[in-house]
């Protein structure tokens, strides 16, 4: 701008731009390298800095490398590392062409995602509406469907057992009729995803029941003053203030279908009609003599599969956040 | 016991039996994760749950161990033995050694059932109990043969009593014993006798004579074979007990061991005639586990039941229950082939308190350990021959005498070969075929591919 270089037009560019020709000491509190942190504070910057780099790369990037690195090995996970034997890509072919359970897992984890999105999420949404009206023994309502989600799902899965049970169960007493549910594979992941669903309705619903008490009364207001009807308020007006609410649900719906485990697992350890990808991983990998290189090349794809996920979500997010 | 030994016993203790089996998923699963990091270095979980022994009491000298001399100190002994029975039947004979060696003080460290088995890797890699519980078979030499066992042919060479089928399922592939065998039970078809009396129906010697006996059952509104296969395992039993019938003891055990051809003639015809046995099977018998099938048997609703001798737990307490072995199906195979696994007790590679453990070991293969416990769980028999039978009851008597006089004995699909085919292929297969017994072919093609690819290590 100026021919001496300073942006202040009050201050005369030659005063400042020569430096004190004294000591050190005497530069450092109006210099450039103005120092704004204690000694203690640094530590405690550094330490809120090191511990969770150390605990996220230690605990997550170190294991799930580990995994990958694994996948492409046949280890019985005894003896040391020095019995491990590398086999290239020899576990994912084994996987993709000699493995029957693996196609049917993949197709049971997107069930379970369609299933949730489309019925269990949109249900648990419309009752967290009808709650939000105040109508009468709401609170009753709340913790009856809240309940199932305090349970684990290990003991959602025995809780069901009673009703499906073939020969001893509820639902064919009631009805008189023999139907498997738990064995006959071909009705199975119904079965069990209705007892998903029942937990996941609940979970959805006490979200965004929060989310729906947060939402400013002037803005329905506003739009009853224009005359809009109920189902126009909540489409138009509150569904779109809620836009993070709703993709913290979402998201829960794809990290529920994604983590779906414990209740194949309680029912028949994820087999016939059961599959999921969680479940076969665990198959191979924990128990005795375990296949730890093909589990791993499972739990690989498994991870992959998260990641596309995984980078939607954060790219959404950060768009947000560029707003 | 008052205070739990291990945060699994006390878990434990909020469980009801009958749920046991179902609610500790997440139990386990927990601990699989810790366990995959023990494999990474860190302390395995298990055998953190191994203190609380206390100190041994001094008072050594007075009485004068069996097999052993004087021996004291701690001694950790690891159980899988979970359920309240069997738990009992550790305990009692624990006492029994205690009370031969008072100087030596046994801390009992239980551990869920399956817990236990999926862990079985973490726990003998890092600091197990100096003895453990555990089966015989190729589950026991796998271990042996990874150096994770202690060598025990010392106790063998002065143990008396059991046959050389005993020795042989005790020892390892380096020919050394690994394992002191405690009890075991047999593999048969059960029945109620009132029922059969009352409709005049008796032992089939062939499978003809079961088939034609299967026919009059459905004709008498019975259900011919009871058969529950959700849990994945009991048909496993139907298949060992076919493919031994058929193909006999060596063929099966050379296909289990990986030597032979699973899409070969021989196994398809094992499945034939299987497929020709179905229909006479209860159905939707993949959403039903053994205690159900069990109960249709206890109700008479349905006519036999082939099973381990365990079935007797879930039938009138044992009573008005018989059964016999798989009749022949070939004259040139017999009928003198059977399942009867075996558990027993090892030695950790690297015992705290050897002469303890040693001493232990030595105790457990005699006979009155064998007493002491198939008294408190009596639906097994005691595996030393030596052992007291005056106060068998009626099931465990026939067991001894249908294992006497088996001249070889199978352990058990997932004890005869390796551990990881049997659960991740052999297990979903043959529910596959119990769901549609039409697609065999493509089954054994694909068990045969899945074979190769497992047993090429």
């Amino acid at each position: 701008m100026t021919v001496g270089g300073s942006d202040y037009p009050l201050v005369n560019p030659a005063a400042v731009a020569e430096p004190p020709a004294g000591g050190a000491d005497e530069g450092i509190p109006r210099g450039g390298r103005v120092r704004r942190l204690s000694g203690s504070d640094r530590v405690v910057v550094a330490l809120m800095v090191v511990i969770p780099t150390v605990l996220v790369i230690g605990l997550v990037w170190l294991p799930a490398i580990a995994t990958v690195v694994l996948s492409f090995a046949r280890w019985t996970g005894v003896g040391g590392l020095d019995t491990i034997e590398w086999v290239g890509t020899t576990n994912y072919v084994n996987v993709f062409t000699n493995y029957p359970p693996f196609v049917p897992a993949m197709k049971h984890n997107l069930l379970w995602l369609v299933v949730l999105f489309i019925f269990a999420t949109p249900f648990g949404m419309f009752l967290a509406v009808l709650l939000d009206k105040e109508i009468k023994g709401s609170r009753i309502y709340q913790t009856a469907l809240y309940l199932p989600v305090v349970l684990s799902l290990a003991l959602i899965g025995f809780i069901w057992q009673l009703f499906y049970s073939r020969d001893q169960g509820l639902i064919n007493g009631l009805l008189g009729t023999t139907v498997d549910w738990y064995g006959d594979s071909s009705v199975n992941i119904w079965a069990v995803l209705v007892a998903a669903s029942w937990r996941h309705v609940g979970y959805v619903m006490l979200l965004y029941l929060a989310g729906l008490k947060g939402v400013d009364p002037s803005l329905r207001e506003a739009a009853q003053m224009d005359g809009a009807t109920q189902v126009q308020t909540f489409f138009r007006v509150v569904f779109p203030v809620l836009r993070p609410i709703n993709l913290i649900v979402l998201v829960i719906t794809v990290i529920e279908a994604l983590r779906a485990f414990d209740l194949v697992w309680v029912i028949n350890k994820g087999r016939n009609g059961l599959e999921l990808i969680s479940a076969l991983v665990t198959q191979n990998v924990v128990g005795e003599a375990s296949r730890i290189g093909f589990g791993s090349a499972l739990a690989t794809i498994m991870f992959v599969i998260s990641l596309v996920f995984i980078t939607i979500y954060l790219s959404t997010v950060m768009r947000e956040e560029e707003r | 016991m008052s205070r739990p030994e291990s945060e699994a016993e006390y878990l434990a203790r909020f469980t009801p039996p009958s749920v046991a089996g179902t609610s500790v998923a997440r139990r386990t699963l927990l601990r699989g994760a810790l366990g995959a990091g023990a494999a990474f270095g860190l302390p395995p979980v298990l055998a953190a749950c191994g203190g609380g022994s206390s100190e041994s009491s001094s008072t050594s000298g007075a009485g004068g161990s069996a097999a052993a001399g004087a021996v004291s100190g701690a001694l950790k002994l690891g159980s899988n033995e979970s359920d309240p029975v069997p738990k009992k039947a550790v305990q009692d004979l624990v006492d029994a050694f205690m009370k031969a060696n008072s100087g030596v003080n046994v801390a009992v460290n239980t551990v869920d059932h399956n817990t236990f088995q999926e862990n079985i890797n973490n726990y003998l890699q890092g600091k197990p109990d100096d003895v453990f519980k555990w089966f015989a078979g190729y589950r026991m030499r796998f271990f042996a043969a990874q150096g994770l066992a202690g060598d025990i042919s010392d106790v063998w060479a002065k143990l008396t009593g059991f046959s050389d089928a005993f020795k042989t399922a005790a020892t390892g592939d380096d020919g050394k014993q690994y394992l002191v065998p405690i009890y075991n039970y047999p593999w048969a078809v059960f029945y109620r006798p009132s029922v059969w009396k009352a409709k005049g129906y008796t032992v089939p010697k062939t499978l003809d004579e079961m088939t034609t006996l299967a026919k009059q059952m459905q004709k008498d509104g019975l259900i011919p074979i009871a058969f529950a296969d959700k849990d994945g395992w009991p048909a496993m039993g139907t298949f060992d007990i076919l493919n031994m019938r058929i193909n006999g003891y060596q063929f099966h055990i050379d296909l289990m061991a990986g030597k032979k051809a699973w899409n070969g003639p021989e196994v398809k015809k094992v499945f034939d005639t299987w497929t020709s046995l179905l229909p006479y099977h209860q159905a939707d018998s993949l959403g039903r586990t053994w205690q159900e099938a069990a109960q249709s048997l206890q109700q008479k609703k349905s006519g036999m039941y082939l099973l381990g001798s365990f079935v007797a737990q879930q039938v009138d307490k044992g009573q008005d229950l018989d059964f016999f072995t798989f009749p022949e199906i070939d004259p040139a195979i017999g009928a003198d082939a059977i399942d009867a696994p075996i558990d027993g007790f090892m030695m950790a590679a690297k015992p705290t308190n050897k002469a303890a453990a040693t001493a232990f070991l030595s105790f457990a293969g005699t006979p009155e350990a064998g007493n002491a416990y198939v008294k408190a769980d009596p639906s097994n028999v005691a595996a030393n021959s030596k052992s007291d039978t005056s106060g068998y009851t009626a099931v465990q008597k026939k067991s001894a005498e249908i294992i006497g006089s088996a001249k070889s004995i199978a352990q058990f699909l997932d004890r005869d070969t390796r551990p990881d085919f049997a659960s991740t292929v052999m297990l979903p297969q043959l529910q596959a075929f119990i769901k549609d017994p039409k697609n065999v072919g493509s089954i054994l093609d694909s068990i045969e591919s899945q074979k190769k690819s497992i047993f090429t290590s």
